[in-house]
């Protein structure tokens, strides 16, 4: 893999400008993917957050769908948050009907789990493979990993309260997904190691 | 929902969340952010006693439905229309501000059966308007579990003097701007998204295009004024010195910048766009057109490819009838909303 590996975030809704903004501080080429073509120029890809039946949806309309899974199909790194984490699951519960998603992880993800928008929150979360204090996760409206297969990594859970041990972040291989928002913080030490993860050096 | 928020000596303030939600049962988990100045979803506006840790969760819900179309349904059947054609959110509402301006009287928050009825019938984030000032529907709201309230002049104004203090809720808010001490007056209240004021229910946009116009102006301009004229810029727009300050630093709002008000083709969507807006509501112009779905779709279409004129082409052949606008300069001054709120 190149040394400085262009990574691209998928732009067809959600917060897509909040995660080109961590991977320009981290200084990695990063650039929108909209069309098929656009896949062919970057490494790897990040599902940004936003309202995962809508990305679908577009990513049925414009053809994208296909691509996406023959990409990640054939080993392209992908890190996908929030609505990102379902696009990457290979199975979903509380969708809408006949929402597809590009799959490639395979996990059961329930959608809206942590509950509507007056119950998002904050909180700090442990992940393997990130250094330092515990991580600043935002949950948005956000999914929870149901159960996973033996291939998938659990990297995170839910610290306390109600909903301890809730499994928010995981991996398999160049995949990697979780039901947060680090791109709404600040802290980029999940886009670091995803990045590290396209250079094949994590 | 309460929150409470005490400074400490190190002049942060340690969230305390307490939440009493009566439609709700078990405890909330208590927040507590260990650092937020790095946030980029900023935490500057950080009004005394506010809770900064939901800040970020409320500002962040407004991240994820830029890129989008967010579209007002006043039946669980055009909720689930709207969403088939990838809208990022419903706006639940009785009667359209085409309706409303046609019918007349006051017009006020929406019948919680009828708000609950499309929160069940559609996946995607469902807001609801409630009345400027008017804090109980705003707390009724919350108590549905509606996902974003939209302060609006679209109904009939409940206070001549104050908007809604926003940082008392868990639930985030939208509030309308024509300009830029406006649209900073309602983030210091705690906006965490402000769309335009363009006139709702004329189908026409000109309104909107000059509340977008002049934000982006006036945003560029406090990008060019050093620290001793930001605080004559802040006296000048009567807005907070700090979140004048944070706007001339990011060269953008601190909160997501939407557009509404009179947008009714996909080409409208598609000027909003341009013109900087990071997604577009859309009232009248979709269900009371003559094919909704249709026209829904096409204006999805257009909000994403906003630069691509081939696109917007495409989308706009054969949608059938637009609303039938009204030219804003027919309308009274008492039938103008723009003027509402201050």
């Amino acid at each position: 893999m190149t040394a400085t590996p262009t990574v691209g975030v998928l732009a067809l809704q959600g917060d897509t400008a909040e995660h080109l903004r961590v991977l320009g501080d981290l200084g990695v080429p990063a650039e929108p993917v909209l069309r098929p073509e656009d896949l062919d120029r970057v490494d790897g890809l990040i599902l940004p957050g936003g309202e995962s039946t809508t990305m679908s949806k577009l990513a049925v309309r414009y053809d994208l769908l296909e691509p996406l899974r023959k990409h990640i199909g054939e080993g392209m790194p992908a890190y996908g948050t929030c609505a990102g984490m379902i696009l990457l699951a290979d199975r979903i519960l509380d969708g809408a009907a006949d929402q597809e998603t590009v799959g490639g992880l395979d996990m059961t993800v329930r959608r809206n789990a942590f509950g509507r928008q007056s119950e998002s929150f904050e909180a700090g979360i442990d992940i393997e493979g990130v250094d330092g204090a515990p991580f600043e996760a935002v949950f948005i409206r956000a999914p929870w990993v149901e159960s996973v297969g033996e291939r998938v990594r659990v990297l995170g859970q839910t610290p306390y309260g109600e909903r301890a041990g809730r499994i928010v972040a995981v991996r398999q291989g160049g995949l990697l997904a979780t039901s947060f928002h680090p791109e709404l913080t600040g802290d980029p030490r999940i886009h670091r190691l995803f990045v590290d993860m396209v250079k094949g050096q994590a | 929902m309460n929150y409470h928020g005490t400074r400490d000596s190190t002049g942060r303030t340690p969230l305390t969340c307490h939440v009493d939600h009566p439609t709700r049962t078990g405890p909330r988990t208590p927040v507590r952010p260990t650092f937020w100045e790095s946030a980029t979803v900023t935490n500057t506006v950080d009004t005394a006693g506010s809770a900064v840790g939901t800040t970020r969760v409320k500002r962040g819900m407004a991240e994820q439905l830029k890129n989008g179309v967010i579209m007002d349904v006043v039946t669980p059947e055009q909720a689930r229309i709207a969403e088939d054609a990838g809208a990022v959110a419903v706006m639940a509402l009785e009667r359209v501000p085409a309706d409303i301006r046609q019918h007349g009287g006051v017009a006020r928050m929406s019948d919680p059966d009828m708000i609950d009825g499309i929160i069940e019938a559609v996946s995607i984030p469902v807001m609801a308007k409630a009345r400027i000032g008017h804090f109980v529907e705003a707390q009724v709201l919350e108590s549905l579990g509606v996902d974003f309230v939209d302060e609006s002049e679209v109904l009939t104004p409940a206070d001549e003097a104050h908007h809604i203090d926003k940082w008392a809720f868990t639930v985030p808010f939208v509030c309308g701007a024509t300009s830029i001490g406006e649209a900073l007056r309602r983030i210091a209240e705690g906006a965490a998204m402000i769309r335009s004021k363009g006139e709702a229910g004329t189908g026409n946009v000109v309104e909107a295009t000059r509340h977008m116009r002049a934000i982006r102006t006036e945003i560029a301009r406090l990008g060019t004024l050093d620290e001793a004229e930001l605080f004559g810029a802040a006296k000048e727009i009567q807005a907070p010195y700090e979140v004048v300050k944070e706007v001339a630093r990011l060269g953008k709002l601190p909160v997501p910048l939407f557009s509404a008000g009179g947008v009714a083709s996909p080409a409208d969507a598609a000027l909003m766009r341009q013109l900087g807006a990071e997604s577009v509501f859309v009232g009248s112009g979709i269900f009371k057109s003559g094919d909704p779905a249709k026209r829904a779709d096409a204006i999805v279409q257009a909000t994403l490819h906003y630069r691509d004129p081939e696109v917007i082409a495409k989308v706009s052949r054969g949608l059938g009838d637009a609303m039938v606008g009204i030219n804003v300069d027919d309308l009274e001054e008492s039938e103008r909303y723009a003027g509402r709120g201050w």
